[in-house]
């Protein structure tokens, strides 16, 4: 019989991870204006093995974070794009809550349970 | 969401950058096509400098000043005009209303970004709360 830690580790964990990716984007977007800021982004796919395999989801997400390369150079050294940006924030938000909706049915199978309906 | 700075931070500090940006942009535009009668007193269009600040994985964007650009005033021959120097000429404000339109409708959007990003946040945050 798995813990409950081990039954919400894969969805918990990539929830957590999409809320990191969102904490990014958001970055990215402040920044839209800022001369220099280079845009940052976690690769979610290889964050997420790491995190299965046993590394700490915080860990995963610093490992996989690294710097966006842009499709066109900006002459104040900005690589924030805004049309990316915004497509990434909304997939990456979709995606957060059909996470979220996985958990609700894993939680929700398990009160079924305990219930015994 | 660790840290002492989570993502309403960010955006919410953004949107009071491009706020700051915004109001320069009003004087700069208000300034536009005034005269004056020597070329050091002229206004010069102001301009934010806009810094990122980052804390744990997340950046934000403050103002760290406000600079006077240095473009040149332009002189213009009235003698009609009561302030016009002995010569009579005027210097006309060192603001380039084109270019300020174009910052503004620029400021107007990357202000809507940052309202959108607040709304996605709010709604996720909400939707996770209320888990039944």
């Amino acid at each position: 019989m798995p813990s409950l830690d081990q039954v919400f580790a894969l969805n918990g964990g990539a929830l957590k991870l999409r809320s990191q990716r969102l904490n990014m984007l958001a970055s990215n977007i402040a920044n839209a204006s800022t001369p220099g800021y280079k845009a940052k982004d976690l690769d979610f796919d290889r964050a997420m093995q790491q995190a299965q395999n046993g590394s700490s989801v915080e860990k995963a997400a610093s490992d996989h974070t690294g710097f966006r390369v842009p499709l066109q150079p900006s002459l104040d050294g900005n690589t924030v794009e805004l049309s990316v940006e915004q497509t990434l924030f909304a997939e990456n938000a979709i995606q957060y809550r059909t996470t979220l909706s996985f958990l609700q049915g894993q939680v929700s199978s398990i009160k079924r349970a305990l219930k015994g309906e | 969401m660790s840290g002492s700075m989570n993502v309403f931070d960010v955006a919410s500090r953004a949107m009071s950058a491009q706020m700051v940006r915004l109001n320069t942009t009003a004087s700069n535009l208000a300034n536009a096509r005034t005269d004056y009668s020597s070329k050091d007193e002229a206004f010069r269009a102001m301009r934010p400098v806009f810094r990122s600040v980052m804390e744990d994985n997340m950046a934000t964007v403050d103002v760290e000043r406000v600079v006077q650009t240095d473009a040149e005033p332009q002189k213009r021959y009235d003698p009609s005009n009561p302030i016009a120097d002995k010569d009579g000429y005027v210097w006309e404000a060192a603001v380039d209303e084109t270019s300020e339109l174009i910052d503004m409708l620029e400021t107007a959007r990357n202000y809507q970004n940052n309202v959108q990003v607040l709304q996605t946040a709010k709604s996720l945050i909400l939707e996770t709360v209320r888990n039944q």
